[in-house]
């Protein structure tokens, strides 16, 4: 039954995204493409001159890229996560509509994490795709890092749907961006290796949920992953995706049973 | 009356937000069938109890039974067989019309031709056919509140809740909305609202129950309760400021069965307004205007707690 009822907050957004869809396909191919080329090729072909073989053996584009893959999972979840979520419990109040029917609060929130799952399917499939146009592939198991990019979105979005449901004002999110996602973006080990950190700052990487993607999906792309440090990124994730669904419960019947 | 089926039970419903107390035990029973009414001004726990028996707000102490199920474990049950019109709008304004319908209706996990169905006939119903294909966005106040009615129909509710339906909506708007509300009545459907307006519980209420500070004051039918708390007519005496209090003191030796000081108005409660008039007159007291007027459940209000409800 919770699932049925999840399934019908998940049509909801479903109906409200088809007005918007075709924007966010344009977004969807354009940012892979900008990146890949702008850094992957642009910057990358300094980089290479500079170190021939100096990452892995790999060109800076192939490295680059898988990374950017779970760096841009994190910011459709974070996307979808934040104003989306706000916007329905203050500002049009479409939440507390869905909480005079059947549904739970749980069952709202199952079915914006559907909706943001699909998103994240979207687009990271979208990214693999220009990936491989772009050269940027050297495995057939990057089709295992699609899957590995979304669960890294799901790791950000369901803690971060736990959050924005308590908030009432949009500039809790700037904080969020500024020193929670930028930060990640740059130091989770996308652009450059983590072990070109100091070494104090290192452990700070490795606990963030990005670094995990990244090391993950790069593995993946490169076909270097092994079993064991394989295992252990998907269960940090998972964990994490777990404890923002735990929290999401309290938090989402917090808010709308007052 | 007693035959007929209780479709809401309350025993010392109580809601309590930290400290402060928003409903602090009240009894009511609701039947099917008729049009229930809660009065009272802002922050009297008209809306607290409504989320209770919305099944959204989980009461803090006391019995609530609802379609004889209780909302604490039945939530989702007893939701689906209600419908429910919240005081500030809920509607999808980037949808259309029609849409904002359809979306609610598989809420309630309605099939598609069925939803489709009434959904025609509810834009029907609150004169909103012409609109299906708008968006909600720049429609009036009126016609939103009217959306949020059809809007609240979908499942076909046992019971309707409205809170405050006509708040915020100029005259003509609120005409327009009690008309679909009374039209509802007639239907049978089983109404219970929240209102600040006596006009509105006057027009709407077979019984009511005027609320203050989380308490019930009163109970009964309109015309009960004025007969009850009120006299036939009132005699409304406005004085120049400065003789205001004067003619207070002057007027308090007639024979009057109440009499009642507001800050811009005297208010005599009589059984024959013209005579007492004559009587002021007789006293040598000349007000600047008078008005001899039917007693409202704005009377009963200011009976009750000394206070008026739209402050």
């Amino acid at each position: 039954m919770s699932g049925a009822f999840a399934l019908r907050e998940f049509r909801f957004w479903l109906t409200n995204y088809r007005r918007t869809w075709r924007g966010t396909i344009y977004t969807s191919v354009l940012n892979p493409v900008l990146y890949l080329g702008a850094m992957g090729l642009g910057l990358g072909t300094l980089v290479d001159a500079r170190h021939p073989g100096g990452l892995g053996g790999v060109s800076y584009l192939m490295f680059l890229a898988p990374g950017l893959l779970a760096a841009a999972a994190m910011q459709t979840a974070v996307g979808e996560s934040t104003y989306p979520v706000l916007g329905s419990v203050k500002w049009l109040k479409t939440y507390q509509a869905a909480a005079a029917t059947p549904l739970r609060p749980a069952d709202i929130f199952h079915g914006h994490l559907l909706f943001t799952v699909m998103r994240l399917a979207m687009n990271c499939s979208i990214f693999v795709v220009v990936m491989a146009a772009f050269g940027a592939v050297d495995s057939p198991w990057v089709i295992a890092a699609l899957p590995v990019a979304m669960l890294t979105g799901l790791a950000f979005a369901a803690p971060i749907e736990a959050y924005a449901i308590t908030r009432n004002k949009d500039q809790s999110f700037s904080m969020l961006f500024r020193f929670g996602l930028i930060p990640l973006f740059l130091f989770s080990g996308t652009f450059f290796p983590v072990t070109q950190l100091p070494g104090w700052i290192r452990p700070l990487a490795y606990i963030t949920p990005l670094w995990h993607g990244v090391a993950l999906c790069r593995s993946l792309s490169l076909g270097t992953a092994t079993i064991g440090p394989a295992l252990g990124h998907v269960a940090y994730l998972v964990a994490l995706a777990a404890i923002g669904v735990a929290v999401g419960h309290r938090t989402y019947r917090r808010r709308l049973y007052v | 009356m007693a035959a007929r089926d209780v479709l809401i039970h309350a025993r010392g419903l109580a809601k309590s937000f930290g400290s402060a107390v928003a409903v602090g035990g009240i009894d009511f029973d609701l039947q099917r069938g008729e049009a229930f009414g809660f009065l009272g001004p802002n922050g009297a726990g008209k809306s607290s109890t409504m989320r209770m028996i919305g099944c959204v707000s989980p009461p803090s102490g006391g019995e609530l039974s609802i379609l004889g199920l209780n909302p604490l474990t039945d939530g989702p049950a007893i939701r689906a067989r209600l419908g429910v019109v919240p005081q500030e709008d809920t509607l999808d304004v980037e949808l259309t019309v029609r849409e904002n319908l359809i979306i609610y209706g598989r809420y309630f996990g309605l099939p598609r031709d069925v939803i489709a169905e009434r959904a025609d006939r509810l834009l029907e119903f609150v004169q909103l056919s012409d609109r299906a294909r708008d968006e909600v966005e720049p429609l009036s106040g009126g016609m939103k509140r009217r959306l949020t009615i059809a809007r609240s129909l979908i499942n076909d509710p046992e019971i309707l809740l409205l809170d405050e339906p006509t708040t915020g909506l100029d005259p003509q708007a609120r005409h327009a909305v009690w008309d679909r509300l009374y039209r509802l009545k007639q239907q049978g459907v089983t109404l219970v609202l929240t209102t600040h307006y006596m006009d509105e519980a006057e027009q709407l209420c077979d019984r009511l129950v005027v609320m203050d500070r989380g308490a019930i004051a009163a109970e009964g039918s309109p015309r009960e309760l004025i007969a009850r708390y009120s006299t036939p007519e009132v005699l409304e005496l406005r004085f120049d400021p400065g003789e205001h209090e004067q003619a207070a003191e002057k007027l308090a030796d007639l024979p009057v069965e109440r009499m009642e000081v507001l800050a811009d108005r005297i208010l005599l409660y009589i059984q024959d307004g013209d005579a007492a008039l004559r009587a002021v007159r007789e006293l040598g007291l000349e007000p600047l205007t008078s008005l001899v007027r039917r007693s409202t459940l704005e009377d009963v209000f200011l009976r009750l707690t000394g206070r008026r409800l739209e402050d």
